[in-house]
């Protein structure tokens, strides 16, 4: 039970990269890979944010006078996540774009009737 | 086939990662470059908010960065999506008059609170990206509710953008011949500490990086919604 409370954030972070690695190596269809590439980014930034927790910390903002530096959580992390999730908002439009043009072209969305390959 | 050597090679990854980490403390200790960050932050670049001094101030040359490829996404978007056939309008049903009505008196309290978000950036948490994704989604909303009546103005989201990204880079050239002489660096006075005139180059770097990743965003959305 201890183990499960110290450790509950990098196992929810795990599952979701685990879940997400699932997706993208046994779907065939193009969308349900691209869901998958999304739920790993998720996973990646929840184990990067989690890294950095502080038990009972408070978030790196001094907007009292009350507030205490020495409870405040890691801010490097954060700030690496807020460049992490715009760039996984620029892969996933690039993604779906490449989808639409996939998809006018060959009529289908199944990566494995496309050119007959085999992955 | 491809189910059973997906799951050979997760329980091979999980392994790996379990073993590597079972070592490390959750919760306990920060860094020391944060500590730095924490205690020093204050004095030295006057924002309130850490994470905001961390972004646009310490590391903000990756910032530039950033936004460098959020903008080289929305080119590649526009290269792949570009066609020279235009389809003609389909005969869509015309959105009902509580919709439209609703989504324009929502317009503008969308872009007003979009533009707190990012103005305020150095005291309270959002900036300027978080702000630019607010100011998208207005104008998504204008799409979905009332569609079949205009576009966005492509001339003006460029000419946004484009001055965004230039009011970084210059404000970036100016730190070279002013203050401590490196790029990016903040030569403004600090000003009073947690009030919306302070931090020196912050808010007006974040204003920019707000105009840039909303315009940016919007035109993203305005493909999709062309192409679909």
């Amino acid at each position: 039970m201890d183990f499960l409370h110290n450790y509950i954030y990098y196992i929810g972070a795990f599952g979701l990269i685990f879940i997400g690695i699932f997706i993208m190596i046994s779907k065939r269809n193009y969308i349900k890979v691209i869901i998958g590439l999304s739920i790993l980014d998720t996973g990646v930034n929840l184990f990067l944010i989690s890294v950095g927790y502080i038990s009972n910390g408070t978030a790196p903002i001094f907007s009292k006078s009350s507030i205490e530096a020495k409870n405040m959580v890691d801010p490097v992390p954060q700030a690496l996540v807020l460049t992490a999730i715009v760039i996984g908002v620029a892969v996933l439009a690039l993604a779906l774009s490449l989808a639409i043009r996939l998809y006018k072209h060959y009529g289908t969305l199944n990566l494995q009737k496309i050119k007959e390959q085999k992955w | 086939m491809r189910k059973i050597i997906g799951i050979i090679l997760l329980i091979i990854i999980a392994w790996g990662i379990i073993i590597s980490l079972q070592n490390v403390p959750f919760g306990t200790s920060r860094s020391e470059v944060a500590d730095r960050y924490i205690n020093k932050g204050v004095e030295e670049t006057g924002a309130a908010n850490i994470v905001t001094s961390v972004v646009v101030n310490y590391r903000s040359l990756d910032t530039l960065g950033e936004v460098t490829i959020l903008f080289l996404a929305a080119i590649g978007l526009g290269a792949v999506l570009a066609t020279t056939i235009r389809k003609e309008d389909r005969d869509t049903e015309k959105a009902s008059l509580i919709l439209s009505t609703g989504c324009k008196f929502l317009f503008p309290f969308i872009l007003l609170f979009g533009a707190y978000i990012f103005i305020h950036g150095h005291l309270t948490p959002g900036g300027g990206f978080q702000g630019g994704a607010i100011i998208a989604s207005a104008f998504l909303l204008m799409y979905l509710g009332c569609h079949n009546e205009k576009r966005i103005n492509e001339t003006g989201i460029i000419i946004s953008e484009s001055l965004g990204g230039l009011v970084f880079v210059i404000i970036g050239l100016i730190g070279l011949a002013v203050g401590t002489h490196h790029f990016l660096n903040n030569f403004m006075p600090k000003g009073e500490f947690n009030t919306l005139l302070s931090a020196g180059i912050i808010p007006i770097i974040y204003i920019a990086i707000g105009f840039k990743v909303g315009s940016e965003l919007s035109r993203i959305i305005d493909q999709l919604m062309e192409e679909s």
